[in-house]
């Protein structure tokens, strides 16, 4: 089915510009335009159809359904929340404010708060046609499981002790009145306003990732065919422990979407780089980014940010390394 | 006049509405007032989680995107 993309590429880079398959740059170009015409096509019609199942979906719903759950399921429903429902991570802030002041507990909004940016449909999408099905399914479970054990430790550690003043004040008056009536109404939706939340958003994501896929691929590109075969494997290959958290450590502070960064990982696996690095590499990025720790300040002391950093260090590390240990199994 | 909050932590969405506000007024011709909320705890104190979000006369009228131009010049003539 994503045939057509290859012989796209192959006409526009062999045919069109009388490229030679066989040197570096017909084949980092051939490259470069079937990941980018097949992102991009997969993209509108993808986001588009999602878009129309989930028209309904908001966080004030999710707020709604996850005041008063028992913490065992919370934790399991946050982050499969966080997964599907969309918003802006510039909305982190009122969004961690608006579940507190609803009485849920920490952890349980940080669990919804770290998946989400993991997870999304466009995420899924890419790794399913750059990276498979299996690979795809583990990076589900994989970051799930990050959103809602992270969540579970910052509960355990009582992490509400370090929020800032008026946070854990909101919180406390929202677990004494926790069961006080909630205004998120359920409004059900007719097609055509359907139609018009999807094709709203089609647009919108697309105009957000486009720039993104572009600098994704090309760096992908460049790297396939400009980085010795066999350079990566050889340099950053298993046998290099240490190769996953200095992945990590660089990765946490740069700031890309799943969008940017999938591309780049698909090229860095295909060059050789162990897939638990790509992946630790890849979740790092999009997880985490200095302006959010930034944001994040607003509602907490820096105590807890920095527990925040060292628990993803640690997770996405850990991550890392059980996956190039199993990766001879996928 | 009318009075309106854009409600948001600073995005570029939040600063696209403010502008969209006020250009689709100038072209009506009416004068509005538009205030930009950043603080979180203000922004709670409305309901709203999800930016930017609209308030017109104190009561919120849109939240979580940009709206339409449809929509501004409908609360514009109301």
């Amino acid at each position: 089915m994503f045939q057509i993309f290859t012989d796209l590429a192959s006409w526009l880079s062999f045919s069109v510009l009388g490229l030679s398959p066989d040197t570096k740059l017909g084949d980092a170009l051939h490259f470069f335009i079937e990941d980018t015409s097949k992102i991009f096509a997969l993209l509108l019609v993808m986001i588009y159809l999602i878009a129309l199942l989930r028209a309904s979906m908001n966080v004030e719903r999710v707020r709604d359904f996850l005041a008063g759950k028992n913490r065992g399921l919370g934790y399991l429903l946050a982050s499969g929340f966080g997964a599907i429902t969309p918003f802006c991570s510039c909305s982190s802030i009122p969004v961690f404010l608006g579940f507190t002041s609803a009485g849920i507990p920490v952890g349980i909004t940080m669990a919804f708060l770290l998946t989400s940016p993991l997870i999304n449909e466009v995420a899924v999408l890419l790794l399913m046609s750059l990276l498979g099905w299996k690979f795809t399914i583990l990076y589900i479970i994989v970051g799930m499981s990050i959103g809602m054990l992270g969540g579970l430790f910052l509960d355990t550690i009582k992490a509400e002790r370090w929020l800032q003043s008026f946070a854990a004040k909101a919180l406390e008056q929202g677990q004494t009145y926790s069961s006080a009536g909630t205004n998120g109404t359920i409004q059900s939706l007719t097609m055509s306003e359907r139609h018009a939340f999807a094709k709203r958003e089609m647009f919108d994501i697309f105009r957000r990732v486009w720039i993104w896929v572009i600098i994704g691929v090309g760096l992908g590109s460049a790297l396939h065919g400009f980085v010795p075969d066999g350079w990566i494997e050889t340099h950053l290959g298993t046998g290099q422990w240490w190769s996953v958290p200095a992945a990590v450590l660089v990765g946490i502070p740069l700031y890309s979407n799943a969008t940017g960064v999938i591309p780049v990982m698909e090229s860095l696996i295909t060059n050789g780089l162990p897939i638990g690095t790509a992946l630790a590499f890849c979740m790092s990025t999009v997880a985490a980014s200095f302006p959010e720790f930034i944001l994040l300040k607003q509602v907490m002391q820096w105590k807890l940010l920095a527990i925040l950093f060292a628990m993803l260090l640690v997770s996405f590390t850990v991550v890392g390394w059980i996956f190039n240990s199993v990766a001879f199994l996928l | 006049m009318k009075k309106f909050k854009v409600l948001g932590t600073g995005c570029a969405k939040c600063k696209t509405t403010v502008l969209l506000l006020e250009t689709t007024a100038a072209e009506l011709g009416q004068t509005i007032s538009v205030e930009k909320i950043e603080d979180p705890m203000q922004i709670i104190s409305y309901g709203v989680m999800s930016t930017p979000a609209i308030v017109l006369d104190e009561t919120v009228v849109h939240k979580g995107g940009l709206p339409s131009t449809a929509e501004i010049q409908q609360w514009l003539t109301s």
